[in-house]
């Protein structure tokens, strides 16, 4: 029935127009009017627009720019965030100023210069010195974007310190799961055909690869097991393609302990399969304030992106590759709260949110996924908790008695869902997240 | 291929159908027309219909951004029960349709529709050639330009939806259906459609390049060309060099789909089970997509840039400002096109000196962008301009570029990049440039070469209308996504409603949605206006706009041939537009130079 409506409203609609033209046509051929000839009157009409456009359209850039220029993100919360944002104004000020002269030469004109037919127009094919400058001025100008921009980028992407602290961000459809090196200081390795519901980052240990030969065996005999019914032939055919699965993937895992022991023969305590079984697997992220962090970035599945607006750094999660980005916050989650531009944008959600009847809203620094991942893209998100490097120091000593291996919380299968932690010491390592790995 | 013989003799096109090899039929008329005139009007129309479903989607994903998870019965009609139950789009089904209206607007309407219907139009009667170096070739090219379309609109109908992964199709997002049911079914439909659109984009670029190195009529130097014609010239070259990287990663794409492969899939573990595919590197599919992508935004820009030098100089009375530089710009651009695609891939963990060396590469271009916007205002300059509706689009083009371009030196700058890569500043920034310029060049071209495709009129008060509505709505729709993006919104999210940071700006989207409505409405009025027209719009003489150019020599009802005598010799340029000394405002590129007359 609304289908039928709309259709009718759509139909009619278009008959109006139809109608409209007509009658306008049938005037104008009586005055004897031939559509290619533009009128004076027509000419003036558009010349006027032309000169009234710039004024709507700066306008409404000049409402946009008071309406919500506050409520863009505030003040940057790392070292780099604050170079980016200076060179951001300082780009701002030249494209804005260009924007405006173009546009308003360009509409000024348009407007003035409006068909005469007693007049013609002022015959100038080129002005080779006229060109030569405005060639040079905008290679001189972009010159300067260039070096500026290239100087903070090195900054940037330089590589981080010794003395960084390491962490490690793991993807998946859709969620996030970190990864701290424990007590030893050092990310173990991982490979993703590790991965099971104990072991969500695959994360490389004599016996976590000894538990999965095991439970590959176990598959193995059920499915023969299974074998002994009668069956249809595609069924049969199924099973005998998945033992030959299973068989390939074991394969790999003897492999993947020969090279491991190799490389703890080669390089003896260095070798990061040493490292993994007192790594911390979390679904809580901290960083400590003013200090350098260096975020090691994976992924399981497909291509995410780890994007923390408020810190201005942002880094793809490709499968088969570790990236990574540094970052040195210099503002932590509770001195954010108490910032008077962060406390007003609260205020001003919070009371959009009570209009709607929604809960309240409390600052974080929230780390999203920004690469099109999926169904739930749109709510794959961990907050960030930025304390100080005592505070920081404090959860990670009580985060490193849960460690990947070793103690018996550790293995117990939790599924959380953090959306809305706050900072404290108290919210602790769930040893269950969801992970893979690669990378020593 | 035959057929392109009749090119060569001047003297059969005089006669009537008589002299023609053959009588032409309904089929060889209207549907397997070798007619580089007639194959146009068919990419346009084809283009058209294009359009509308693109749009359509918009409108359904806008409504969704502007009222997140409510429901309406516009949705629930195009989508039915299944993907808008009560109306409500499916977060899989909104994916979906930000990659088909990606993927129909970049390469259907502004790739396939634009040079497809100009290079064809004009690239013969701009030259002075009877018709295409080869007509058949032509042909196919259109018609695998149209099975191509059927193919993609059919994707919409499969089960799992049509190809879901973004417009740029990322593996292994778009190489694993578990991962999102699109690249199932879809996705593969996708591939096919994409392979016979890269052939037929070849077809048509290599006819292209030939016919305007080989089949200039006497006098038409190639520093005679109008500047539409070296503008489809860089474009069919760039789509020649461009076009079959992007097939070669469609192929590998297709085998890691089907055949086990792995040039894009590594350590991937999914759904429960570890993948077997090692070894591979989703960034190798993204070094070669954009490799075809950059340059793919100049094969759409480019077309429109011609078509509104030609156009403002045409109006504007006046020749265009610094010919040479604008050549010398657009050879510049087309170059630097093939060495930037990097810069949107600064934060995949590219090599950091790599990036600062496309960061370099991509500012460069703002360079000979920044000379062809002042050659247009200089144009503009002391002209005496007649405000016809292709003129109003031409300088709707040159705003919307100079908004887009801008904002392309923040996101070409890597260190600001980060900040800003993927939010809808991106969004807002390649709609602005790239899309409004080049559907403004395109709607520009179709009002300017309307009386000459289809020997009428269009109504020029409806023109007005739908140029005005369409420009502010262009800015009403695209600007507010500037600031959304610079708050760090994320572009293809379904909704914000899980992130409270972005409350205070997303009711920006009900403007951009309300704007984007009205913006629709107005393509109404333009669609009514050209098929009207096409049927009964008056009659057009044969050089309405007092034009220069060679195509306003030919007869106003089209003939196999186009010239019913022989093809004229040029003698000047095509911009002797208010030459002192002469009467009229225009001299055409027949008219011999006077003895004294220096060229330009």
């Amino acid at each position: 029935m609304t289908k039928l409506l709309i259709l009718i409203v759509v139909v009619l609609g278009i008959l109006a127009v139809a109608q409209l033209a007509r009658v306008y046509e049938l005037t104008s051929k009586l005055r004897g009017k031939r559509e290619e000839d533009i009128t004076p009157a027509d000419n003036r009409m558009n010349a006027m627009l032309m000169w009234l456009f710039p004024f709507a359209y700066f306008g409404f850039f000049l409402w946009l720019v008071l309406a919500y220029g506050d409520k863009m993100l505030p003040v940057a919360a790392s070292t780099q965030g604050a170079d980016t944002d200076a060179l951001l104004d300082f780009n701002w000020w030249i494209l804005i100023s260009v924007f405006i002269i173009t546009n308003a030469l360009l509409f000024f004109y348009a407007g003035k210069y409006v068909y005469d037919k007693n007049r013609k127009a002022f015959w100038q094919p080129h002005n080779n010195k006229l060109e030569l400058a405005w060639t040079i001025a905008p290679a001189i100008v972009l010159f300067v974007i260039i070096i500026y921009g290239l100087t903070t980028w090195q900054h940037i992407t330089a590589p981080a310190g010794p003395d960084a602290v390491h962490v490690e961000l793991y993807a998946k459809q859709f969620d996030w799961t970190a990864r701290y090196p424990g007590q030893d200081g050092m990310l173990g390795a991982t490979d993703y055909r590790l991965i099971n519901g104990e072991n969500p980052l695959g994360i490389v240990t004599e016996k976590a690869l000894a538990a999965r030969l095991a439970e590959i065996e176990k598959e193995k005999a059920e499915a023969m097991a299974s074998l002994d019914q009668v069956l249809p032939e595609s069924k049969v055919a199924e099973i005998e393609h998945r033992i030959e699965y299973l068989d390939r993937m074991a394969a790999r895992l003897v492999n993947l302990r020969m090279v491991m022991e190799q490389d703890i023969k080669t390089n003896g305590d260095a070798s990061a399969y040493l490292h993994g079984a007192d790594d911390v697997v979390t679904k809580d992220f901290h960083l400590p304030v003013n200090k350098e962090s260096n975020i090691l970035i994976r992924s399981r599945d497909i291509i995410h992106s780890a994007f923390i607006p408020h810190l201005r750094i942002q880094m793809n999660a490709v499968p088969g590759m570790t990236t990574s980005m540094k970052v040195v916050p210099t503002i932590t989650t509770d001195s954010m709260r108490t910032i008077p531009e962060v406390m007003r944008q609260v205020e001003e959600i919070n009371a959009l949110r009570q209009k709607q009847g929604k809960e309240a809203y409390v600052f974080d620094f929230i780390l999203l996924c920004n690469k099109i991942c999926g169904a739930s893209h749109y709510n794959m998100q961990m907050p960030l908790i930025v304390t100080s490097a005592a505070e920081f120091d404090a959860w990670v000593a009580e985060a490193n008695k849960k460690p990947f291996e070793g103690s018996a919380e550790a293995a117990a299968p939790t599924t959380t869902d953090s959306t809305n932690t706050s900072a404290g010491a108290d919210s602790m390592a769930v040893a269950m997240a969801n992970g893979q790995p690669t990378n020593p | 291929m035959g057929a392109h013989a009749h090119a060569a003799d001047a003297g059969h096109a005089a006669g009537h159908h008589a002299h023609h090899h053959h009588e032409e039929s309904f089929i060889s008329k209207w549907v397997f027309s070798q007619d580089h005139k007639m194959i146009g009007k068919q990419f346009l129309v084809t283009a058209i219909v294009m359009a509308w479903v693109a749009v359509i989607m918009s409108l359904i994903f806008r409504l969704q951004l502007a009222w997140p998870n409510e429901g309406f019965a516009f949705t629930n009609f195009f989508l039915g029960d299944k993907w808008a139950p009560g109306g409500v789009l499916d977060s899989n089904m909104y994916l979906a349709l930000v990659t088909i209206h990606g993927t129909i607007m970049v390469f259907f309407v502004l790739t396939g529709g634009l040079s497809g219907t100009f290079a064809n139009l004009l690239i013969p009667l701009q030259v002075g050639a009877r018709d295409m170096a080869s007509g058949f070739i032509n042909m196919l090219s259109y018609w695998f330009f149209f099975l191509s379309s059927v193919v993609m609109l059919a994707s919409l109908f499969v089960e799992g939806g049509p190809a879901s992964a973004g417009w740029t199709i990322y593996p292994p997002l778009s190489a694993l259906p578990k991962a999102i049911p699109g690249s199932g079914t879809g996705m593969t439909l996708w591939l096919v459609s994409m392979t016979l659109f890269i052939a037929s984009s070849l077809m048509g670029g290599l006819n292209y390049v030939v016919t305007i190195l080989n089949l200039r009529t006497k006098g038409m130097k190639m520093t005679r060309l109008p500047l539409t014609i070296w503008a489809l010239f860089l474009t069919a070259v760039l789509g020649i060099l461009s076009f079959p990287v992007l097939l070669s990663a469609a192929l590998l794409l297709l085998l890691d789909r089907t055949i086990g492969t792995s040039f894009y899939l590594s350590d991937i573990h999914l759904a429960g089970e570890a993948l077997e595919q090692t070894g591979g590197s989703p960034i190798l599919f993204q070094h070669l997509f954009w490799f075809l992508g950059h340059p793919e935004v100049y094969i759409v820009l480019l077309p429109a840039l011609g078509i509104t030098s030609e156009i403002i100089s045409t109006n504007a009375r006046k020749p265009i400002f610094g010919y040479r530089a604008m050549i010398g710009s657009i050879l510049a651009i087309g170059f630097l096109s093939f060495i930037v695609w990097g810069h949107h891939m600064f934060v995949t963990g590219m090599n950091p000196f790599l990036g600062s060396v496309f960061v370099a590469t991509t500012l460069l271009i703002a360079i000979p962008s920044a000379v062809k916007v002042f050659n247009y205002i200089t144009t503009l300059w002391r002209g005496n301009i007649v405000f016809t509706p292709g003129m109003l689009f031409s300088i709707g083009l040159v705003a919307t570029f100079i908004a887009g371009g801008l904002t392309g030196i923040i996101l070409a700058d890597s260190a600001l990049d980060i900040a800003v890569h993927d939010t809808y500043f991106v969004v807002a920034h390649f709609h602005i440039v790239m899309g409004m310029s080049a559907i403004f060049g395109m709607f520009a071209g179709i009002y300017h070469w309307f009386p000459k495709m289809y020997g009428k009129m269009m109504n020029t008060k409806l023109g007005y209308a739908h140029f005005w509505i369409t420009f502010i709505c262009a800015f009403g729709v695209f600007f507010p996504m500037h600031f959304i993006g610079l708050a760090g919104a994320p572009r293809r999210y379904y909704n914000y409603t899980e992130f409270p940071m972005f409350d205070s700006v997303v009711d920006l989207n009900i403007v951009v949605t309300i704007f984007a409505i009205v913006g629709a409405l107005a393509q109404v009025i333009f669609t009514y206006n050209f098929f009207y027209s096409v049927f009964r719009g008056p009659k057009a003489v044969q050089n309405p706009w007092k034009s220069n150019t060679l195509e306003w020599t030919t007869p106003v009802e089209h003939i196999h041939g186009n010239w019913p005598g022989p093809i004229p010799t040029v003698h000047r340029w095509p911009y002797d537009y208010s030459k002192p000394g002469k009467q009229e405002d225009w001299v055409s590129q027949i008219t011999p130079l006077d003895h004294d007359e220096e060229e330009h």
